[in-house]
C-alpha cells in the first residue's frame, strides 16, 4: 500500500532512552517514505520544565533530549527521515539550540529545524475567555491562583507548515500527542484540512504509537494470562499509514515485545472517554466502528474509524503550585506484624494531633492494601488475611516542607517509640503542581511556526 | 479461558480476570478502563454482568460518583468512564498510584457468575 511510516522512540518523559535506535533501523530498512515521533510531554511535565526555564533560561526542555536522539541524529537526517518531537516543552527554542550543537558534535551538516510555539498562553491567560473542561467535576481556576504554565493542545497544522518549508527537525511544546503524526502524515499526502474521516484515521494512527511500547507488550504483559517476551528490549511501534488511510501497527524485528489484537485493542482506547467522541484539536475521532485483524506476525491492522469536524476550542491545562507532599514508610515482619502496623499507624494518628500537624493524611498497610484503598483506609479495615511482611505507609499534604517534614519525622521517631521491630525508614518530601483543565477557544490563541537559521 | 478450564472452576470462584484483560487511563481526574473479552462468545456475558452500577459499586469507596460504559461489540468489548475516584487526580491524591493505573485490575476481581447452559 504506498505507506507512510511513521515510528515512535519514546511514550513518556522517562521512557527508555536507547527505544529509538531499532525503530529507525526499521524505518531505513524498510525503503518507504517516513518519520520519526519521539514524544515526551505529560499533564504535568510542562509545568515542571517551566519551572526549570524559570531558574535556567536555557533549560526547560526535555531533559532527556541529548540521550534519546543523539543516537539516532545522523541516520535520521542521512536518511531524510523527519523528526517531529514535543521535547521543547518550556523551551523548544533552547532545545532546537541543543539539537544543533549535537549535530556540530556529531559532525552533521547543520539540520533545518523548526519551532512550533503559541501554546504557551500564560501570559493571555486573563484575556482568553476560559470554558470548564468536563472531566474536571467542573473546578474552576480559584482567583488570583499563582499559575506556573498554561498551555493549549495544539493540533498538526504548524506541524505540517514546518515539514512544507523544508524543516527536517520541528520541535514543539503542548501539542496533542497524536498531532505529532498527522503533521508528517498531511505534510507527506497533502490531506485536505476537512477531510475529516482521513484525519481520524492519521491521528488514530498517532494515538495508537504515542505512548511507545504500550502498544507492543508494555503496560500489557501478565505472566498468567498475556505473557510476553522480551520486556527487557521491547521493541517500540510503527505504523504504516496509507493514503487512504488504512493503518497497520507493527514493529521492528528482533526486538521483543509484540503486537496482536489484545495490545492493539488496549490501547486504542486509552485514555479514551466516548468512543463516539474522541475530541482532538484537528477531529473529532469516531471509533465506534473500528475492528482489528491480524495480518501476519506482530501485524495488526485498524479499519473503520471516522471523524467529524473538529470543534472551534483548543483543551488548555493550567499548572500552579499545590504544596508539599509528605511521605514516611516503615516496615513490620513476621508474626503479629499486621497488629504492629496498625498499632503504628494509630500512634502516628495522635502524634500528629498531639503536635498539632492538622494536615490531609493516608495511610496505607501495603501488603495489606494499599493502591487500590481510599484515603480513609476501608480495604484495609476490611482486611481479613494477616500477611507477615507490612510496609506501613504515611503520606501528608502540606504548605510547605517544614510542615510535611515535621509530620514524616513522627514516622522516624518509631524507631525507638513505636512498635517492636520496626525498621527500615525511608522519608520523602515532593514539591506538587497542581494541575486543571479548560477549553479556550481557537480563534484566541495564536499559534506560530520559525524555521530556526 | 478454554472453557474446559472453566467448567472446572466452581460457581462462585469465577472472577472477570477469567475471561477479560483491561487497561486503566486517567485525564485529570477522570479514570477511564477499558475491558475486552478473550473469546468473542464471552462478551454477552460481560455485557450482561459487568454493569454500570456493578463497576460503581467496585469503586464507591474511592467516592465514584458516575459511571459510564460504552459498548463495543467489534471488538468485544466496552469503556467505563469513572468520575470522582481519583481522590485528587495524579497531582493532587495521596495515594501510591495517583493515576489510578492499577485500577484496571480491581475490576478484573468482579466475580463472575456463569449460567448454567453456557
Amino acid at each position: 500500500m504506498d505507506a507512510f511510516l511513521i515510528g515512535c522512540g519514546a511514550g513518556f518523559s522517562g521512557d527508555r532512552v536507547d527505544a529509538p535506535g531499532p525503530v529507525v533501523d526499521h524505518l531505513i530498512r524498510s525503503g518507504a517514505p517516513a518519520g520519526l515521533m519521539i514524544e515526551t510531554l505529560g499533564e504535568r511535565t510542562l509545568a515542571l520544565a517551566q519551572k526549570a526555564r524559570q531558574k535556567d533560561e536555557r533549560a526547560g526542555y526535555e531533559p532527556l533530549l541529548d540521550a534519546l536522539l543523539r543516537p539516532v541524529l545522523r541516520r535520521c537526517l542521512d536518511h531524510g527521515i523527519p523528526i517531529v518531537s514535543n521535547m521543547g516543552a518550556a523551551n523548544p527554542r533552547a532545545a532546537a539550540e541543543r539539537i544543533h550543537r549535537i549535530a556540530e558534535e556529531i559532525g552533521c551538516a547543520r539540520p533545518r529545524i523548526a519551532i512550533v510555539t503559541g501554546d504557551d498562553i500564560a501570559a493571555q491567560l486573563s484575556d482568553i475567555p476560559l470554558q470548564p473542561w468536563e472531566g474536571d467535576d467542573g473546578r474552576a481556576l480559584a482567583e488570583g491562583t499563582q499559575v506556573i504554565a498554561a498551555n493549549a493542545y495544539l493540533g498538526a497544522e504548524r506541524i505540517r507548515d514546518a515539514l512544507g518549508a523544508g524543516a527536517q527537525i520541528v520541535i514543539t511544546g503542548r501539542v496533542a500527542d497524536p498531532s505529532l503524526a498527522l503533521g508528517l502524515l498531511l505534510h507527506h499526502f497533502g490531506w485536505a484540512a476537512d477531510d475529516w474521516p482521513r484525519l481520524a484515521a492519521g491521528m488514530l494512527a498517532g494515538h495508537l504509537v504515542e505512548c511507545g511500547s504500550q502498544v507492543t507488550g508494555g503496560y500489557f504483559a501478565d505472566p498468567a494470562r498475556k505473557p510476553v517476551d522480551g520486556m527487557a528490549d521491547l521493541g517500540f511501534p510503527v505504523v504504516e499509514v496509507g493514503r487512504d488511510g488504512a493503518l497497520v501497527v507493527t514493529k521492528p524485528e528482533n526486538t521483543g515485545g509484540m503486537v496482536d489484537l489484545r495490545t492493539v485493542k488496549e490501547q486504542l482506547l486509552y485514555e479514551v472517554h466516548d468512543p463516539a467522541h474522541y475530541i482532538t484539536p484537528d477531529v473529532i475521532i469516531d471509533l465506534s466502528g473500528v475492528s482489528v485483524s491480524q495480518q501476519g506476525p506482530d501485524r495488526v491492522a485498524v479499519h473503520g474509524v471516522t471523524g467529524r469536524a473538529a470543534t472551534d476550542s483548543y483543551k488548555v491545562t493550567i499548572s500552579y503550585p499545590g504544596g508539599w507532599l509528605g511521605e514516611g514508610e516503615i516496615s513490620y515482619a513476621g508474626p503479629g506484624a499486621l497488629a504492629r502496623a496498625r498499632l503504628a499507624r494509630d500512634v502516628l494518628r495522635d502524634r500528629l494531633e498531639l503536635r498539632g500537624l492538622a494536615l490531609r493524611h493516608r495511610f496505607d498497610l501495603i501488603g495489606v492494601a494499599s493502591v487500590f484503598d481510599s484515603d480513609d483506609g476501608a480495604l484495609s479495615a476490611a482486611a481479613l488475611q494477616a500477611p507477615t511482611d507490612i510496609r506501613l505507609r504515611m503520606a501528608v499534604e502540606g504548605e510547605s516542607r517544614e510542615l510535611v517534614e515535621a509530620a514524616t519525622q513522627e514516622v522516624l521517631a518509631l524507631l525507638c517509640c513505636g512498635p517492636a521491630g520496626g525498621g527500615g525508614v525511608r522519608r520523602a518530601a515532593t514539591e506538587r503542581i497542581h494541575t486543571i483543565s479548560c477549553l479556550a477557544p481557537k480563534a484566541a490563541v495564536h499559534t506560530r511556526m520559525e524555521l530556526l537559521a | 479461558m478454554k472453557h474446559e478450564t472453566l467448567a472446572a472452576k466452581g460457581a462462585g470462584q469465577l472472577t472477570l480476570y477469567d475471561l477479560a484483560h483491561a487497561r486503566a487511563g486517567d485525564k485529570g481526574e477522570r479514570l477511564n478502563i477499558c475491558l475486552f473479552a478473550y473469546e468473542p462468545q464471552d462478551y454477552d456475558l460481560l455485557v450482561e454482568q459487568v454493569t454500570e452500577p456493578r463497576v460503581r459499586e467496585l469503586f464507591r469507596h474511592r467516592g465514584a460518583h458516575s459511571v459510564r460504559r460504552y459498548l463495543l461489540p467489534r471488538l468485544h468489548g466496552m469503556n467505563f468512564v469513572i468520575d470522582g475516584v481519583l481522590e485528587g487526580g495524579v497531582n493532587g491524591s495521596l495515594n501510591l498510584d495517583g493515576h489510578g493505573k492499577t485500577q484496571s485490575f480491581r475490576l478484573l476481581s468482579l466475580p463472575i457468575a456463569r449460567s448454567g447452559n453456557d
